[in-house]
Formats: C-alpha cells, structure tokens, sequence
C-alpha cells in the first residue's frame, strides 16, 4: 500500500506544476499590459510603472515563473490588488464557507438520492419508480443557475420560508445547499436504484426474506448497505463536480465564499486575486481525485497491483 | 418514446432560430420602457423584461447564440481532439507521451474551471466563449479517438493494409479514422450539451455574450435582479436551456443505442 501511496503522490507532482504553469502562463497571457488591464486607460505612467515594479511583471519571464514557483511552495500566492492584502489570506477568510457549502450540498444529495433510488428500485416499473425517476432526470438537466433562482422564487419570494441569499443562520444555508446537491442527488438516485435492483436479486436476500424478515428490514439492514459501495464511489467522483458548481451557487446567493471571490476578483481585474482563486481551486480539485485514489486502492486491494 | 422528444426539441430550437425572426415580428432589441417587467399578455406570451423587450423575441434570437455556440465548439474540438487523438494512438511513442502528458493536465482542471480563467484574461466576449471552450473541450475527443485508435490499428483489415505497404498516413485516414467516427457523432451530440450549458454558465457569470445580445445565459442573469416583480424573466429563459439540453442528450443516447459499437457487440 505505501509503495501505491508513494506512486501516486509522485505522479501528481508533474500534473500539479502543470496546473502551476498553466495558470502563470494564462495571467501572462493578457492582452496587452496587465498593470493597463488593471488600472484603466487613465493610469499615470508612474502609477503603471509601480503597479509593475510590485507585480514583478518589470522582471524576465523566467525570473517572475521562479518567483511565482518559489511563492507557492511557501503558500505565497502573492498580494490582491484590490484588498492590498496576501491573496492567501483572502482565500483563508472564504474558505470555510465554501467548505460547508460544499458539505451541505453533498449531505443533501445524500438525502434526497437514497430514498428516491430506495422507492425506484423496490417499485420497479410501476408509477412511484418513473416518478422517481423522473424527478432524478429534471435534476440533472436543470442547470444550477435556473434552479437556484426558481428555488427562490417559491421558497423566498412566493412562500417566505427562507431567506433569498447571505448568511447569518442554517437556514441561509438550505437554498444554496439544495441547489448544489440538486444534480448530484439525480445521479445517486439512479444509481442507488440500479445497485439496489442488482442486489436485490443476490441469493442472500432471497435467504433473509425466506428466513422471514420483512421487506424493509429486509432492504435497509442488508441489500442497502451493499449496494450503497458503488453510490459512494460515485460521491467521491463527482466531489469535483460539486467544487466547481460552489462558483455559480455562491454568485446567485451571495455565498461569501471562494468561488465568489473569484467572479469579483475577475470584475475588478484583480489578477493576482484570479491566479490565487483558480490555482487554489484546482490544487484543492486535484488534492481531493488523489484522497479518493488513495481510499480506494485502501477499500480495494487489486487497484493497488493495477 | 425519449428519442423522438430529443429529435423534437432539437428540431424545435433548429426552426425556431433559422425561422424565428420571420415568423416573431418585433425587434429584439426595441425598447419600450413603459412596459418594463410587464408579466406575459396575449400579444406577447413571454412577458418583458427590465428595458421593456420582448421576452419571447429575445429567446428566438438567443437559440441562435446558443446553437452558433454549440455547433461551433463541437466541431472545431472534435476536428481538433480526434485528429490529435488518432495521430497520438496510431504514431505512439513520444507524440503519445507528450500529447498523453499535456491531456493529463488538462483533466487535472475542472473544466469549466479553465474556461472561466481563459474568460478572464482574454476577457468576455462570444468569441473568447468558443475559444475557451474549445480549448477545455478537445481533451474528451482526443482521449477518446486515442483509446480507441489504439484497438483499431491492430485489426486485421488494418494490418493488411499496412502489411501491402499503404503509407502510414493513408492507413490512419482511409481505415482507421472512419472505424472511430461514429463514436464521436455520439460524443459530440452529447457535447453540444455541455457546450450550450457552458456557454450559459458563462454568460450567466457576466464572462460571455455582452448584453445586448441576447442570450439565454445573460437573460437568466438580469432576471436574477427581479426575482421578485418578475420571475418570468428566470423561468423561460431557464426551461429553454433545460429543454434544449434534455433534448441533446435524448438525442446523444439515442444516437449512442444505434451507432456505438460497444453497445452492439462489437469487441474491437
């Protein structure tokens, strides 16, 4: 297992100073001058002369891309335009906000998704499995920027139930939480019903249901728990899934979260504050494919020999 | 029954935005201030919006973008990623290595992710949209024809014509190409999914089409101001886009039942 562990930390390596690299080159790929881009057509030559002098953008390439990767190393990701604060520091004040968005969205799918598979595949082919089902496929094709909208419509403007968007109690949480999880549900229904559906023929059920256990005893303490493996496999691919979507929920409901830093940052042509948001989001992307890697080759002995 | 809706709905956003402006005589972009918000009437089904333009209008033109955008981002990338792909899994080696390398950090950024960062510094505009989304798209067709080029090429018919001597060239393109094409008619109708709801993404995120031009994406954005005087402006532009979405992917499933060799007992 730890040569496995050993293997795959060190082929993310390269893929991570791509990721690095690919940013760097990005941000210098502005058209024109960045401290222009920044500061506006009105800027002094003085003013752009000492943006540039701060940014480094007044040395090499090459000195500014071993700069940039010396900073990172230390977790420097340089200084926000905007706020005159370490970009570092910015992400760190939003991040536990996008944490518990990202959590509560998940515990939200969970929710919604097992009992919905559990009734599709107990009910197979009759009304309450296409109604299921139905409803798992209006989740996945609603895209996350209608849904949160329409959520608010009913549950803000028409009922008043909950608030439209900010933060202050749990339930300013439910909306966007809802609306993140809302795709995700859909997808672990529809397997939680397919996996279900299989288990259910396993002969050991047949056993415990001649053994004269009920139906739902039945489900819940035996089938459900096996066939639950392939759904949790499913979560952990779709946790990227379920990061990037926090960049659209958090902007419709005024999350103050790092996913909405990144679209302010982006209008205010804070390119350090853009670089910072984007490499963070996408080390935290790869950081967690390499989690799921790794717990599965622990739950799964034959990937670690692949 | 779902691949003759997916046929349907695409048929529908087909005719609405080749025919729609005949067929709608207002001018998208005609303001009426006096009828700003006004909630749908008979003359005018889908309502107005926050500078008093025809809602429904918009939408028709709107199809055109989203279509425009769809169309342009598949096609280019599945030209791109299958001309790659195949060179990649039929030369191998270092060209192998190197483009396998440069997908791997591709796939190592969530898409949309990338597109937003391409937005960013090129700044928003529809052409930048198509731009980043090519770039973040080509990847899905390139690993696709790659993987499989490389179980093509060890046919027989193919080792036959190498074996009579036909040039590399010849062989990728008049054999093997063709084995791989209707794999990526099935991924590029699911593409063109992807493709509209990036691009509405996008917009929705005030990094793609500039208003005036309407498209779905930056009406569901304005809408989000007035939620609660006119919610007409999120609910149509919205089920446009998850109707046209729904539809390509019936029609992408359908597709991939019929001509995926996979699904037809194909070994490869």
């Amino acid at each position: 297992m730890l040569s496995y562990v050993a293997r795959r930390v060190l082929l993310t390596v390269p893929v991570l100073l791509g990721v690095a690299t690919l940013v760097f080159g990005l941000i210098h790929a502005v058209p024109g001058d960045p401290a222009q881009a920044m500061l506006g057509e009105s800027a002094s030559s003085g003013d752009l002369a000492e943006l540039r002098s701060r940014l480094g953008l007044d040395q090499p390439l090459g000195v500014q891309y071993r700069d940039f990767l010396v900073g990172l190393v230390r977790g420097d990701l340089g200084t926000s335009f905007r706020y005159g604060t370490p970009v570092s520091a910015e992400i760190g004040q939003r991040l536990a906000r996008t944490a518990q968005l990202a959590i509560a969205a998940m515990a939200v799918a969970v929710l919604m998704a097992v009992p919905l598979g559990v009734l599709g595949a107990l009910f197979r082919g009759r009304a309450i499995d296409q109604a299921a089902m139905t409803v798992s496929l209006v989740g996945i094709c609603m895209p996350n920027f209608w849904l949160g909208p329409l959520l608010a419509i009913v549950f803000a403007v028409e009922l008043g139930w909950l608030p439209v968007s900010g933060t202050g109690s749990i339930w300013h949480l439910v909306l966007p939480a809802v609306t993140l999880g809302a795709a995700l549900a859909a997808i672990l229904a529809r397997m939680t019903r397919a996996s279900l559906i299989d288990e259910l023929r396993e002969l050991y059920v047949v056993a415990a249901r001649a053994r004269g256990l009920s139906v739902g005893r039945t489900v819940v303490r035996h089938a459900l728990r096996n066939s639950l493996i392939p759904v949790v496999t499913i979560l952990g691919l779709q946790l990227g899934a379920v990061l990037t979507g926090t960049i659209i929920t958090e902007t419709i409901f005024s999350w103050p979260g790092v996913g909405r830093l990144l679209i302010q940052a982006i209008s205010f042509r804070d390119y350090p504050l853009v670089q910072g948001c984007i490499l963070f989001i996408s080390v935290t992307y790869v950081g967690m494919n390499l989690i799921v890697d790794l717990a599965y080759a622990w739950l799964d002995p034959r990937i670690r020999y692949q | 029954m779902t691949r003759v809706a997916g046929l349907g709905l695409v048929l529908l956003a087909v005719v609405t935005a080749i025919a729609g402006p005949w067929l709608i005589a207002v001018d998208p972009s005609a303001l009426d201030l006096s009828m700003r918000l006004e909630p749908p009437t008979a003359g005018h089904p889908l309502g107005f919006d926050e500078l008093g333009r025809d809602v429904l209008a918009r939408l028709v033109m709107g199809a055109r973008i989203s279509l425009f955008v769809g169309l342009t981002v598949v096609g280019v990338s599945a030209t791109v990623g299958t001309t790659i792909g195949a060179v990649a899994g039929y030369a191998g080696g270092v060209v192998d290595e190197v483009t396998g390398r440069v997908m791997d950090i591709l796939l190592a950024f969530p898409g949309i992710l990338l597109a937003i960062a391409i937005v960013a510094v090129l700044g928003p505009s529809l052409t930048n949209v198509v731009l980043a989304l090519v770039i973040i798209g080509w990847v899905t067709y390139a690993r696709l024809v790659r993987g499989l080029v490389l179980k093509v090429k060890e046919l027989e018919y193919v080792q036959a014509a190498r074996a009579i001597g036909a040039p590399g060239r010849r062989v990728l393109i008049r054999h093997v190409v063709p084995a791989v094409l209707s794999s990526v008619t099935v991924q590029a109708t699911l593409g063109m999914a992807g493709a509209i709801i990036a691009e509405a993404s996008l917009s929705f995120l005030g990094l793609g089409v500039q208003p005036p031009t309407p498209s779905w994406g930056t009406m569901l954005d304005a809408g989000r101001s007035h939620l609660f005087e006119a919610p007409h402006l999120t609910i149509f532009p919205g089920l446009a886009i998850a109707l046209l979405v729904l539809g390509f992917t019936f029609a992408g499933d359908a597709l991939r039942d019929r001509l995926d060799p996979r699904l037809s007992g194909w070994s490869g």
